[in-house]
């Protein structure tokens, strides 16, 4: 069944050399953590992406209840975490997955520089996992200010004073963040289209091209 | 199908259909990994499992993290705090403290949000390019593998020093962060046998004001308002002043007005006694209007 669905498919298409490459490529021993308990070092790196995917599904959800404007943001968080049936879950997934999805990058950062696996020929890589990180903390920075609480709203205060400071550039850095002279309602809104459409458009973008190296360089050798 | 045919099998006939190649594609046939070094093995689904068994680990863990600790949440932002310490997610308050310290801070802030973190972070992006031997394994990369260890440790240290200081600051100022507060004080309701408050003054039952124009009421906008909200209806976790004749005598409230009480700072050394008297009985009057 799957496979006439498959052969039916890969006539029109041609769909096995992509096949190939997204699933049935080798994996070496060196990373397996069957053949080796301390090869789950390389783990590491699938692991963020998993957290990233639950980052993903779980705000997709929170969209569903969240309003991102002044008046209704912190009430519609609140209704969620207290009212919405299984909404404190949801929540607290994607709460807690920003902070372990910085730890899985982190430690995926050490293991690949610990190795040397950023040599070449994958400098190019590197760069761009650089990149990713960077995009993760600028989602982690914007989705700080969407409950609309105090601790969000001071800290978001402080943060873009510290963008601020930086010279000639920094004041246009904070007015566009801002979206004028103080944190308030456009504020508000624009740290929502960042968190919820540029920033994940360019964390997609980068994973693309992140994964599509991969598969064009193989995974480094053993050391 | 590039070229005419007249072969009957085919469904529809393309007149110079470039892109459908007839032959040359790749059989359906998945590689043999005995041809590579090692036991490797196939991504889907011999690998994949192996790493869904570490991630289901992880998932486990983290679905413990999420059901025992909810997401925290304080009260309603309001700008006009002046109390309130501000206070980064944990992965930025390396970053937070370090800009505390003297010589990137003042007159040297530029270098403390340009000059430091551009030098290491673009280190960290130029790291293929900066460490070019061909050795990988890190204790023969001496330079790049002791930079990187000092950049941890630092990161470290800076991070628990900036939550040392704040927890430091929190008892000193004997504030309780807003997220548990407010647990508790839901937490309580709930004993008493209450529906937890509702956050934000629209839902809650607005207490009207007695007597709003007694000649007192422009000390107490001078003095309390700032806390107790423009409208007397409290703010966040102060308390509202509308209805507080209900809670207090007039003695008690002289007194709390004098000397504090929790976070509440005394006035008893900037209101004269008169004025604190014709506070208290102007706030004792504040009852509820009684249906």
């Amino acid at each position: 069944m799957f496979k006439a669905i498959y052969n039916w498919i890969d006539e029109r298409l041609d769909i096995t050399p992509m096949w190939r490459d997204v699933a049935d490529h080798e994996v070496p021993e060196h990373v397996n953590p069957a053949h080796h308990f301390s090869a789950f070092v390389y783990c590491f790196g699938g692991l963020t992406f998993f957290i990233t995917v639950i980052q993903i599904l779980s705000g997709m959800f929170l969209t569903m209840y969240y309003v991102p404007d002044i008046i209704n943001a912190y009430a519609s968080v609140d209704y969620l975490q207290h009212k919405v049936a299984f909404g404190a879950i949801v929540r607290g997934m994607h709460h807690w997955g920003a902070s372990l999805v910085i730890v899985m990058m982190f430690l995926h950062t050490l293991r690949v520089f610990f190795t040397g696996a950023y040599k070449h020929p994958r400098e190019m890589n590197w760069v761009v996992g650089m990149l990713i990180f960077f995009v993760m903390l600028g989602l982690g920075f914007t989705g700080y200010l969407l409950p609309w609480d105090n601790k969000a709203y001071f800290a978001t205060q402080v943060g873009i004073q510290i963008a601020e400071s930086v010279p000639y550039i920094g004041p246009f850095i904070a007015e566009l963040l801002r979206g004028g002279d103080i944190v308030g309602a456009q504020t508000l809104t624009r740290f929502f289209a960042i968190h919820v459409f540029f920033l994940p458009g360019a964390l997609l973008a980068l994973l693309a091209v992140h994964f599509i190296m991969i598969r064009r360089q193989g995974i480094s050798g053993p050391l | 199908m590039a070229q005419h045919s007249n072969d009957s099998k085919e469904k529809v006939v393309y007149v110079g259909d470039s892109r459908v190649k007839k032959s040359g594609r790749r059989p359906n046939i998945p590689p043999d990994y005995s041809a590579f070094p090692g036991k490797s093995e196939a991504f889907v689904p011999n690998f994949l499992l192996k790493e869904w068994m570490v991630g289901v680990v992880v998932l486990v863990g983290f679905l413990v993290l999420v059901v025992s600790h909810p997401a925290p949440l304080g009260y309603p932002a309001d700008p006009n705090n002046t109390s309130f310490i501000p206070m980064p997610d944990w992965y930025f308050l390396f970053l937070y403290q370090f800009l505390k310290m003297p010589y990137v801070s003042g007159d040297y802030v530029v270098l403390g949000t340009v000059g430091v973190p551009l030098i290491m972070f673009g280190a960290l992006l130029c790291a293929p390019f900066l460490d070019r031997g061909p050795e990988r394994r890190f204790y023969k990369r001496p330079i790049a593998s002791t930079l990187m260890f000092l950049a941890i440790i630092s990161c470290v240290y800076l991070t628990y020093v900036a939550w040392d200081h704040y927890q430091d600051q929190l008892e000193e100022m004997g504030i309780v962060p807003e997220h548990i507060q407010r647990e508790q004080e839901a937490r309580r309701a709930a004993e008493r046998g209450e529906s937890p408050q509702k956050p934000g003054g629209a839902e809650e039952k607005q207490i009207a004001i007695v007597d709003a124009n007694d000649p007192i009421t422009s000390v107490i906008q001078a003095n309390c308002l700032a806390c107790h909200g423009s409208d007397y209806q409290g703010n966040g976790p102060v308390p509202a002043l509308a209805g507080v004749g209900d809670k207090f005598s007039k003695e008690e409230l002289a007194d709390i007005v004098t000397n504090g009480r929790g976070q509440m700072p005394a006035f008893g050394d900037r209101l004269s006694a008169e004025e604190i008297d014709q506070i208290a009985e102007w706030l004792a009057k504040q009852k509820a209007a009684t249906e």
